[in-house]
């Protein structure tokens, strides 16, 4: 770090620089700020500000209502204790949503030992499709897995969800690049020692590489608690819907409660953030560096 | 000696495929196999696909008018998002590397709109885009006429704003590890030799960020194609006419199970890409090599 020097000109740059990001941070973190602020209103506040916006009061207009007239913790009550539907549903969104990170993680710990590590036949030919494939939205995927997961009579099911997604190659490519970093004489070293091929990938790469299963987690878990084009398309039933997709139903129906569905919503997103930002930045570096 | 080395070399191929066995057969089973039956269908019709049609699904995709709505849209959406999403994380990347005040604390929060649960803050938009909401009662106080934000042309706005506030952030971390990456003796030499800011600018910094540039380009695509969850939640299923992607086409044609539409729409979709990728692909190679 360079010593900084304290002349008119520098102290005017740093101030400008001030003010310009924390005008833009206020940008980026106002409806995060918002939605968190007015979950402490109490239902009747809420319906008494945003009754006009819902379309729900012709007469009444909305209002800029930052802090709450009175705080309060009853749309907590209502979503967390009162009714067992939001929590339920909570519980199980992340339980789909560790199911697909689990399997993301399984699937390319494997493929990417053996992209990295063993000869495949043609091996740069499967990387490349599969590199193809993982910049590939998830409009030009959804037709053929709809057809397959109909063959395979899992339509309305959550495998239609947790399957496809935990195939995807995003990570297989990602822990091959990490795996390519680990030189091969570690791996001759545990040979010698007799370990066996899984072995060899428990004992020496998964420890090594631990920073890019993390980021992989997190990359894969943040896609599938976000994911709303699959369950409206492979699910008929509403009431499987995941979190990411139910909650736009409850903004019409309960809208009182939406800015605490949202927090609730927000929850494992914000811990995750939080404790894993360097991870989550370096995962994003690292898919750049190809 | 030349028998065993060949074993050992089988053995190794052996363990390979095995481990890559998962992703490979994943791969296979819910992407490429069902992909195959999409170019199956696009060329027939009938039940199961009895009759060849040659290019008539394609004709019929071209000519309905719900088609070429999406796709124009879905490319103006690409070309303008893209864009101004390069243009934005470029200039706040410079930004942030010149370590002014605010910086650190601007790259940390960076990343939270792009976790951040859509649903989370569906209803703070709700609340101030409707047509009875916020930003239309300030604009009522100060005598201006009402916007349709939602249900009008301005919709195509609103959508590419949330997208830029979502994305941007992953392009940045992008564009700053590659700006990170540039030796800090080339700007010194080029001082040295008398270069100007700008020209340091195009004759450094853009060149050895070609990579880096193609791959937030490439991600901005991905990106823009999940602005379709915030049309979704905010607009539904059948949305101002601005803002009607080839996603909402695709789920118009779930509701009827049209498989020859929608094999057509994914193919036609795929091909766009490649072409895309391809373009951009060979534009990076040619503007490292001067």
């Amino acid at each position: 770090m360079k010593r900084r020097r304290f002349t008119n000109s520098n102290c005017l740059s740093q101030a400008s620089g001030a003010i310009f990001f924390l005008i833009l941070g206020a940008l980026v973190l106002f409806p995060a700020v918002y939605t968190l602020c007015n979950s402490f209103m109490s239902p009747s506040e809420n319906s008494r500000y945003y009754a006009a916006a819902m379309g729900q009061n012709e007469n009444a207009k909305a209002a800029f209502h930052l802090i709450p007239d009175a705080f309060s913790l009853e749309g907590y009550y209502m979503v967390f204790l009162r009714s067992t539907d939001y929590l339920m549903k909570f519980w199980r969104s992340l339980f789909l949503c560790l199911a697909i990170s689990a399997g993301q993680i399984a699937v390319s710990a494997l493929g990417g030992f053996a992209f990295a590590k063993y000869p495949i036949p043609l091996k740069k030919g499967i990387y490349f499709l599969l590199m193809a494939l993982m910049m590939m939205p998830v409009q030009v995927t959804l037709v053929p897995n709809y057809i397959i997961l109909d063959e395979l009579k899992l339509l309305d099911t959550w495998l239609a969800l947790i399957l496809p997604m935990m195939f995807l190659p995003f990570g297989t490519v990602f822990m091959t690049q990490i795996f390519k970093g680990i030189p091969d004489e570690l791996l001759d070293a545990a040979k010698l020692d007799g370990a066996g091929t899984l072995q060899s990938l428990f004992r020496v790469m998964a420890p090594i590489g631990k920073g890019g299963f993390i980021s992989v987690f997190l990359l894969s878990f943040v896609d599938a608690w976000n994911m709303v084009e699959q369950p409206i398309t492979f699910l008929k039933d509403i009431l499987r819907y995941p979190l990411s997709v139910f909650l736009a139903s409850v903004n019409q129906v309960n809208f009182e409660l939406s800015f605490v569905c949202g927090v609730l919503a927000a929850l494992p997103m914000l811990l995750l953030f939080f404790f894993f930002h360097e991870e989550l930045t370096q995962g994003i570096e690292l898919s750049g560096v190809r | 000696m030349k028998d065993r080395r060949h074993l050992l070399e089988r053995r190794k191929k052996l363990t390979g495929m095995s481990l890559a066995a998962p992703v490979l057969l994943g791969t296979f089973l819910f992407f490429l196999l069902p992909f195959a039956i999409c170019i199956r269908y696009s060329f027939t019709f009938g039940v199961g696909g009895a009759y060849f049609a040659g290019f008539g699904n394609y004709k019929d995709v071209f000519s309905s008018y719900a088609f070429r709505l999406a796709a124009a849209n879905t490319l103006r959406f690409l070309a303008v998002g893209v864009v101004s999403n390069i243009a934005l994380s470029f200039f706040l990347a410079l930004m942030i590397k010149k370590g002014l005040a605010g910086s650190r604390f601007f790259r940390y929060i960076l990343l939270l709109p792009l976790v951040l649960p859509i649903a989370s803050v569906v209803m703070v938009l709700q609340v101030f885009f409707a047509e009875t909401g916020v930003l239309n009662n300030w604009l009522t106080s100060l005598g201006v006429p009402i916007v349709q934000w939602l249900e009008g042309p301005k919709a195509f706005y609103v959508l590419l704003g949330l997208y830029l506030w979502k994305s941007v952030g992953y392009s940045v971390i992008l564009l700053l590890s590659g700006l990170n990456a540039i030796p800090e003796e080339f700007y010194q030499t080029a001082a040295i030799e008398g270069a100007g800011s700008l020209q340091k600018l195009v004759s450094i910094t853009l060149p050895m960020m070609a990579p880096h540039l193609f791959l937030a380009a490439v991600m901005g695509i991905v990106n823009a194609f999940k602005s379709y969850r915030e049309a979704f939640l905010l607009g539904g299923k059948h949305p101002h006419d601005s803002i009607y992607m080839i996603q909402h086409f695709l789920n118009n044609n779930f509701e009827n199970l049209n498989y020859q539409r929608l094999s057509v729409a994914a193919i036609l979709l795929l091909l766009v890409l490649v072409f895309l990728l391809c373009g951009l692909y060979i534009l990076q190679n040619r503007y490292r090599e001067e």
